[in-house]
């Protein structure tokens, strides 16, 4: 799912990998595959994770965890970061969700009464990015879908999704609602769809699968 | 002509919070936090403080240390993730906690900053991020006014400074502090390396020291500074 997540990323983009699995697709490209990766906390350019003892102490990412820079990486200030994210110059973000909508609302930074530790920069990344794709287990840890006819949680952003690579499928979202694009290898289209609480549209023809 | 001398021992600065004051605190994280003013604070003991920081650092770091000792009254912020502490204290209502976006909260100090008095954003709208903020119809479409944001006080770190108050910072420890530098009425910065006037080249400053009132220089740094062993 996250190799399958990381063929998303086109040469040339500027790209925002949200904590938690998104982060992980970095380890799925190239070494030398010609991308600018952007973090909240004021870096376009990020280079490999860096274990505790080769890290530098001012330099992570926005989820904390120490990173390097590359040939032409370059540090601004926040608001910087923010107006690079807020103007459209960040062609794709991946993120995380607690849900997700058939008309592409995301769900995915609080809980009422469980879960509510602030949106940080996930509102903007989510609301601006030219295109946004969620990386997420298809149901939760107690086996309820996460795509969902509508959101029940507060939302992040309204109808901003395009794309969800999950552990059973790929699936896009479209005017009409959630369409099935790919399967993973030994899952069955039954089986996505008794998972997904939404109605998903499969096309007639045989669908790949990752 | 001479630029004047700006260098003040952490206590001489630090007495110019009072209680009830709002402190600006930089960095994200570990990096650019000034973890030796947010102690020269606690020991200070201004109460009923307003707090505007990214996020609270983790529990026993940095802005913990504040709501541990019970200074904080209010905190502006956009993340508390990584302090369940800080979680705690807001969901027990014993700290008032306002979340912004990260990038408005960023924009709203900048236009502190800048002499404005807010700006138009759409972020948020269609979420409870929104609710309860002042909209205007603008440009063709919805628009959230949101308000500028001042501090009395701004506690900084810079990796290198002069006399006057010139500050350079480095890697992600930048963030917030070039922003906080300039929407304070009173700033403080304390910095690792302080170097004689003329050593740090006008090309090099990210700011300028006209907006900075007070320059202290650290010793030895302490281990909340270092690399955190997770």
């Amino acid at each position: 799912m996250i190799a399958r997540a990381a063929r998303e990323i086109q040469p040339g983009m500027v790209v925002n990998l949200g904590i938690g699995l998104p982060t992980k697709v970095v380890n799925h490209l190239p070494a030398d595959f010609p991308v600018c990766l952007h973090t909240e906390n004021g870096l376009a350019g990020i280079g490999p994770t860096l274990p505790p003892e080769q890290a530098d102490r001012n330099l992570i990412d926005a989820g904390g965890a120490y990173v390097s820079t590359i040939p032409g990486s370059a540090f601004f200030d926040s608001a910087t970061s923010f107006a690079l994210v807020r103007s459209g110059r960040l062609d794709l973000t991946m993120l995380g969700a607690f849900e997700v909508a058939a008309n592409g609302d995301l769900a995915n930074w609080k809980i009422p009464g469980k879960f509510s530790p602030g949106v940080g920069g996930g509102i903007e990344l989510a609301q601006k990015a030219r295109r946004v794709v969620v990386l997420t287990t298809h149901t939760d840890r107690a086996g309820n879908p996460k795509l969902k006819d509508h959101c029940r949680l507060p939302l992040t952003a309204r109808g901003c999704v395009g794309r969800i690579f999950t552990d059973m499928a790929v699936i896009d979202v479209g005017p009409d609602g959630f369409h099935l694009v790919e399967t993973a290898q030994g899952v069955s289209v039954a089986e996505i769809k008794e998972a997904t609480d939404a109605v998903l549209t499969v096309p007639d023809t045989t669908l790949p699968s990752f | 002509m001479k630029l004047p001398n700006k260098q003040s021992s952490m206590e001489e600065a630090i007495a110019n919070i009072k209680d009830g004051d709002t402190v600006m605190l930089g960095g994200f994280g570990v990096p650019g936090t000034p973890f030796a003013l947010i102690h020269a604070l606690v020991r200070h003991g201004a109460r009923d403080l307003t707090i505007i920081k990214n996020d609270a650092n983790e529990p026993n770091m940095g802005v913990d240390h504040l709501l541990q000792s019970g200074l904080v009254a209010r905190l502006i912020t956009t993340h508390l993730g990584l302090n369940g502490h800080a979680i705690e204290l807001m969901n027990s209502g014993m700290i008032k906690v306002e979340f912004n976006a990260q990038g408005i909260l960023a924009e709203r100090i900048r236009a502190g900053g800048a002499g404005l008095g807010g700006f138009l954003s759409d972020i948020g709208i269609g979420t409870e991020l929104a609710q309860g903020k002042q909209v205007i119809e603008f440009g063709g479409k919805t628009q959230i006014i949101e308000p500028a944001l001042r501090a009395d006080v701004a506690l900084l770190h810079a990796a290198r400074a002069d006399s006057f108050g010139n500050l350079a910072y480095v890697a992600t420890a930048q963030n917030f502090n070039p922003l906080m530098a300039m929407a304070a009425d009173c700033v403080i910065a304390e910095v690792e390396t302080l170097l004689p006037l003329g050593r740090l080249a006008p090309d090099d400053i990210h700011t300028a020291g006209v907006f900075v009132d007070h320059v202290t220089e650290l010793g030895a740094l302490s281990e909340e500074y270092a690399v955190v062993q997770r």
